[in-house]
């Protein structure tokens, strides 16, 4: 693609976006302006619903369509969610960085939308640099008058404030997020009611992901028509992969929606360090079913529906490619004790389901496992599935469930050998 | 009433309230859905995952919304595709829902399995072993084998103190959140809650002290496993060693339901009382005690009881039979010629005080309630609040108004149960709160809660209440009042919501007033309850915070306050009779030459000053009944053997009946009973078999249900009845005359305040209380102490008639300017009501 629409839209190879006067040279904020001026609520909601936009926090859910479920009570809230915790999710943190006013002006796009009055910019606690850096951008909009009471002479006003979590994978789900704003131990609540019923405080809420929102002022300046040319039909427009793993070029890519894996890997990419042959591939962090690098899975769109079609989730797009040296196994353990940590520990089968699976994977990689391990390991993954309170639960069973049923050697491989390495256990 | 939702699980047709959940629906047709997180009281939360099964709703045809139907002509179903935690869904109309399924089994032994991979298993040591629901539903639900590594277990602090009444055992939790939840939706005290995460996640406390909140031993009959203990039954017994007998709280005037667990204890040699349970009842306490009544019972088994008659002989006291006292008493009784004046305590039960009134009147004596400080009993008889009432379920329809009491100091239940009216927080169908209105002087903690809150000047209780009287009835005839509510916003306000309500209960205390005081402010709360026609009935009426357990059935035996100091009510006295009273130590003196005759538990002041001390039997030990604040008259049993040659004290009083040839002794506490319904007005019917009676409660407790509502008692004892007030029968109560009192000035009025932990004779014999005690103290507002240059923790002289007494001070912003709050029973200096004062800093 030769126009990169999130990461540096308006200037294309050029640096300084990041600063609001090149941002508004560049045409930066009219369509804030538009809509706060021209259009009601329900103009923008309609808008983004016939963009066909789809939530890039992983569930592709339609925004507009969310946007347009606030229930009827005041005040409502939006908020970003830029909690950005999935391993090898990095596209957030870049919007922010490089090209910071095109989400801000997105977040407010969207309360204007919501007919809210605060937003919320929530993000992980290693962002507190870059934290540092938006509230002064959002003490600038202040001063140009685009935050703050009566803006641009109309009835609406807006404050933008930041919220730090304090390391938790969970908190990006969007009610323990909510939880975590109101000060509380950051776990999910029960769904329903959903946020857009009950969310922070009880009120009506929008909770959408900092790159999802980087897409709304480009609708609102260029129109839904053009926004569905980009990319296919119930996928459309731009999205970032974030490329990791044993790429020779990691990092994130900008394509429209649809681009294939294998265009991704070996065109953009450059395909395997030390061109070696991949093995598999995470579409989505760890939270996801491995996929095996078969051609089919290689010529599958990244598209919503075509990931799922392959037996996995383009989820948040963070692919991370393992090569042929890598033991699914190990592999398995780590996202496990990522979960396992991450676990918020509010549900029964996931908090003690993790614990379990990372003792048996433990045991496994260590060589000290018997025949009988693999299987039990197997087992307890799916007597967590479909058991939890929330996501992350069927999550930690992805990658182990899947790499027991495409790479069942490189389990119990270190029975046979009953040597392996020796891997430090946890608490 | 919400409408019924009728719905299929198994092969049952259940119908039931709409938003009834599926777990709730289930059991009313004993289909026992486990679960560990949920709570029939709390709301639901969905995390431990025990209760999932499979729900359907009927398909329905898009066009027309009918139901569609199969060949069969049966509705067509869509399942859902993942299991649902029954705990969470509410039911539908059509709904269908299977139990039994081999994939529930599974996922309930799948989630047992989970539990079980972190547990320690400890249960030969575990206070809970034997009535644990981790422990029953695994028998039931779970798999025989283990297939987690023993090794691989995680270990973690088995006592961890959250403050020093309650601890935990970290390796037991099973994080369900219950105590947290507890504490958060039905206490509205959040000193609990979780830290850290995953396998981590750990119930800590942060308050000061550790678990600060007068209901904490409520948390460990709902916590499913072993991890909250109390420090009073800790490694204690085991639940099946224990006898169970029914009883009542005689703490204060709400008269929680409970059990007293016995057992024989090698180390003290005799039969112990290991642990008071609530038992429910769902109208008086539900399935909940608080801390005083359940860690209170100390006193009972304290080791300073009488157990011996005891007479004074040429200065010297010594042991004496029954066959050789009771004469002796009769003999200076008969010789008295009716100038005997009998003293009876509040906390004495019914029994007592009837067949005590009994005897004196039988003399031709009279009679005084003891302390009887708090006016008013005539009129709960009249216009008391309507039987069947339960104060928590009231709703928008019903105003509650507060007035002159500290309700969570004084009648802990019955402010958790009108802050359940007033936040409906917790499990409750019904979300509209009924509206609250808290008059006091100062702050109090049920003001959180209010709709209104009113504040007025100590003094001006009755004419504040006067005022809205006046509001409401317009003209105003009769009421002289120094306040006028018709331009005060503020009441003119509440006065319409009166007139607004459906119905309306007053709550009436006694802060700040004296018995003539407390009864002007009774009559004019009853004349508010009348002028605005909300006496009679369910929801409405009159309810009086008693300073003790029985003084409604004080008034009710006949036995009323005198109005006048006890040397006034004794003087001229030949004999002066007490029973469980005792004024001497409460400063008051009794005539030099009268022969004075005490039943008793322990050597008080009065009793070292008696002649002839009979010792009494604690409640512990026998029969009896007592009647709490709502008329509710409430039989308890002999939990323990007799102490000694221990009386219980209505068989002294109806010997000496007898002896005196002025009656016949009964057979029995029953007897008595029957002796009381045949005499007292509106006890008649009542008797120890219909005291007995019960009816089915909700929700399910004890036993085999402990796994649903918790360890609270299944109430197979009686649930009691409540007498009928004079309104309920008919009758046209007439608004009385009110006096409002007048109020003495001086540089700072002294006010007694009442506390739940106070350092009285029953709370002091119970150890495990005394870090809750406070020291002595005054407390009064920041600009008087700023103006007396006086600070928080400041020693001061409080000079009261003429007398200086040394205090240490608090300051807030509670106390109006000019009081001194001055919490009664302390062990400090004796105020037995409202009094001036100045303040002098004591240098240190
Ligand atoms: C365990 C878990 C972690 C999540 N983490 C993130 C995250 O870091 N960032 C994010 O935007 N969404 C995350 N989500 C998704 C959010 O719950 C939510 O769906 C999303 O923020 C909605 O925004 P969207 O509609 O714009 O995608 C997570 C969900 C789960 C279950
Ligand atoms: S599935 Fe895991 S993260 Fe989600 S609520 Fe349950 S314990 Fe917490
Ligand atoms: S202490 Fe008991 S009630 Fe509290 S969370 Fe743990 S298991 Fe549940
Ligand atoms: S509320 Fe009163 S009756 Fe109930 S347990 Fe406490 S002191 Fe006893
Ligand atoms: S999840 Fe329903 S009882 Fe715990």
């Amino acid at each position: 693609m030769s126009e990169f629409l999130l990461l540096r839209h308006r200037n294309i190879g050029e640096e300084g976006i990041a600063e609001l006067d090149e941002y508004l040279r560049l045409g930066g904020f009219q369509a804030f302006r538009k809509v706060v001026t021209q259009m009601s609520p329900q103009q923008v909601i309609d808008l983004v619903k016939a963009s066909g936009l789809r939530g890039r926090g992983g569930a592709g859910f339609p925004t507009g369509i969310k946007w347009s479920f606030l229930s009827d009570r005041f005040p409502r809230y939006v908020v970003a969610n830029s909690d950005e915790s999935e391993p090898g999710t990095f596209k957030d943190r870049e919007i922010m960085e490089r090209n910071p006013f095109q989400f801000l002006e997105g977040l407010m796009i969207c309360a204007y939308a919501s007919q809210a009055h605060v937003a919320y910019n929530y993000c992980r606690g290693e962002f507190w640099q870059l934290v540092d850096e938006l509230q002064s951008k959002v003490i600038q909009l202040h001063d140009h008058g685009m935050l703050g009471d009566r803006i641009f002479g109309s009835e609406f006003s807006l404050q933008i404030h930041h919220h730090l979590g304090a390391g938790a994978y969970i908190c990006g789900e969007e009610s323990a997020l909510l939880e975590s704003i109101e000060g509380k131990l950051g776990q999910p609540r029960l769904k329903p009611p959903f946020p857009a019923d009950r969310g922070l405080y009880q009120q009506p809420t929008v909770v959408n992901n900092t790159e999802t929102l980087a897409n709304v002022p480009l609708i609102i300046e260029r129109g839904a028509e053009w926004y569905r040319s980009i990319g296919v039909e119930k996928s459309c427009g731009p999205k970032i992969m974030c490329l990791s793993g044993h790429a020779k070029n990691p990092g994130n890519y900008e394509v429209p929606l649809g681009t294939t894996f294998r265009e991704l890997i070996f065109d953009l990419a450059d395909g395997i360090t030390g061109d070696k042959r991949l093995k598999a591939i995470l579409p989505s962090g760890a939270s996801a079913p491995i996929l095996p690098a078969t051609d089919v899975v290689l010529d599958t769109p990244l598209t919503y529906e075509d990931v799922s079609l392959v037996g996995s989730q383009l989820g948040s797009a963070s692919i991370i490619l393992l090569d042929e040296t890598v033991d699914v196994s190990w592999a398995a353990m780590k996202t496990t004790r990522f979960f396992k940590h991450e676990s918020c520990g509010k549900c029964t089968p996931c908090r003690e389901g993790t614990y379990w699976m990372d003792r048996l994977l433990h045991r496994i990689n260590n060589g000290q496992g018997d025949h009988e391990d693999a299987n039990l390991l197997g087992e307890v993954a799916k007597q967590i599935t479909g058991k939890c309170l929330c996501p992350l639960g069927d999550f930690s069973t992805s990658a182990v469930i899947s790499g027991l049923e495409l790479f069942h050697d490189d389990f119990t491989q270190h029975v046979r050998n009953g040597n392996g390495s020796t891997v430090e256990l946890s608490e | 009433m919400a409408d019924q939702v009728t719905l299929k699980i198994d092969g049952d047709v259940v119908s039931v309230p709409a938003g009834t959940l599926i777990v709730d629906a289930a059991k009313s047709v004993s289909n026992d859905i486990p679960v560990f997180c949920y709570h029939p009281k709390l709301d639901p939360v969905g995390m431990c995952r025990m209760c999932l099964v499979e729900v359907g709703t009927p398909l329905r045809d898009r066009e027309s919304g009918e139901p569609e139907l199969d060949e069969h002509g049966d509705q067509k179903i869509n399942w859902m595709p993942k299991l649902q935690t029954a705990c969470t869904v509410p039911v539908s109309a059509g709904m269908r829902v299977r139990t039994a399924t081999q994939q529930v089994t599974r996922a309930r032994k799948d989630v047992v399995e989970f539990l079980l991979t972190s547990h320690p298993l400890d249960c030969p040591v575990c206070d809970k072993g034997g009535e644990c629901p981790l422990q029953n539903l695994t028998m039931s639900h779970g798999s025989g084998e283990s297939r987690y590594l023993f090794d691989e277990k995680i270990q973690l602090q088995k006592r961890v103190p959250l403050g020093e009444l309650i601890f935990l055992d970290r390796e037991r939790c099973i994080q369900c959140a219950r105590c947290t939840r507890f504490q958060d939706e039905l206490v509205g005290e959040p000193v609990i809650g979780f830290d850290k995460r995953g396998r981590a996640l750990q119930i800590v406390t942060f308050s000061e002290p550790g678990f600060d909140s007068h209901f904490s031993g409520n948390t460990t009959d709902i916590c499913p496993v072993g991890a909250l203990t109390t420090a009073d039954f800790r490694f204690g017994a085991r639940p099946w060693e224990m006898q169970h007998t029914p009883s009542i709280c005689p703490h204060c005037t709400v008269g929680c339901n409970t059990h007293l667990n016995t057992r024989r204890s090698g180390m003290v040699g005799g039969t112990v009382i290991k642990r008071v349970m609530p038992r429910q009842n769902e109208k008086v306490n539900e399935i909940w005690l608080c801390d005083k009544g359940r860690f209170g019972h100390h006193f009972a088994g304290s080791s300073d009881r009488l157990t011996v008659p005891l007479v004074r002989k040429d200065g010297r006291t010594i042991e004496q039979s029954w066959e050789h006292v009771l004469p002796l008493v009769a003999a200076k009784l008969a010789a008295a010629d009716g100038e005997v004046a009998g003293i009876a305590g509040e906390r004495l039960s019914n029994e007592d005080l009837f067949c005590f009134q009994t005897l004196v009147e039988g003399l031709g004596g009279r009679t005084m309630q003891w302390p009887g400080r708090m006016g008013g009993g005539d009129l709960v008889q009249q216009v008391g609040v309507g039987a069947g009432t339960d104060l928590a379920q009231l709703g928008a329809e019903t105003v509650i108004l507060v007035v002159a009491s500290d309700l969570a100091e004084e009648a802990p239940l019955w402010w958790f149960k009108v802050r359940q009216a007033a936040t409906k927080a917790g499990a409750t169908l019904n979300k509209h709160p009924a509206s609250l209105v808290v008059a006091n002087a100062r702050d109090t903690k049920l003001d959180r809660y209010a709709n209104h809150i009113v504040r007025y000047s100590y003094g001006d209780e009755v004419q504040t209440v006067q005022a809205l009287t006046h509001a409401i009835s317009g003209d105003g005839a009769g009421i002289e009042t120094g306040i006028d509510a018709q331009h005060n916003p503020l009441l003119s306000e509440v006065a319409r919501a009166i007139e607004a309500a459906e119905n309306m209960i007053i709550i009436y205390g006694s802060e700040g007033l004296d018995f003539s005081g407390s009864g002007a402010l009774a009559q004019a709360c009853a004349n508010l309850l009348i002028a605005s026609g909300h006496v009679g009935g369910v929801g409405n009426g009159l309810l009086p915070v008693w300073p003790s357990n029985n003084t409604q059935g004080a008034w009710d035996m006949g036995v009323r306050p005198a109005g006048m100091s006890v040397s006034e009510f004794t003087s001229g006295a030949k004999v002066v009779l007490l029973a469980g009273a005792d004024p001497v130590g409460d400063g008051e003196s009794l005539p030099e030459d009268a022969f004075v005759v005490i039943s008793e538990l322990f050597k008080t002041d009065t009793a070292s000053r008696a002649d002839v001390v009979l010792p009494a039997q604690a409640f512990v030990e026998r029969e009896g009944s007592y009647t709490s604040g709502d008329r509710r008259v409430q039989r308890f049993y002999p939990a323990l053997p007799a102490l000694g040659d221990a009386m219980p004290d209505w068989n002294i009083f109806v010997r000496l009946t007898a002896l005196l040839g002025l009656g016949t002794v009964p057979a029995g506490a029953g007897a008595v009973m029957r002796q009381i319904a045949a005499d007292v007005p509106r006890y008649d019917g009542i008797s120890y078999e219909r005291l007995a009676d019960v009816e089915e409660q909700w929700p399910h407790v004890g036993g085999r249900d402990s796994y649903y509502g918790g360890t609270a008692f299944e109430n197979s004892a009686g649930l009691g009845l409540q007498t009928p007030t004079l309104a309920e029968m008919g009758h046209q109560v007439q608004p009385g005359n009110v006096e409002p009192p007048s109020v003495e000035s001086g540089e700072f009025l002294v006010v007694p305040i009442t506390l739940l932990y106070d350092r009285g004779s029953m709370l002091l014999r119970s150890k495990i209380m005394h870090q809750r005690l406070p020291e002595p103290y005054i407390e009064l507002n920041v600009v008087d102490a700023e103006r007396a240059g006086v600070g928080a923790g400041d020693r001061v002289a409080l000079r009261v008639n003429g007398h200086d007494w040394e205090m240490a001070t608090r300051v807030s912003t509670s106390p109006p300017e000019g009081v001194i709050l001055f919490p009664r029973s302390l062990a400090g200096p004796l105020l037995p009501r409202t009094m001036v004062a100045s303040l002098r800093k004591l240098e240190s």
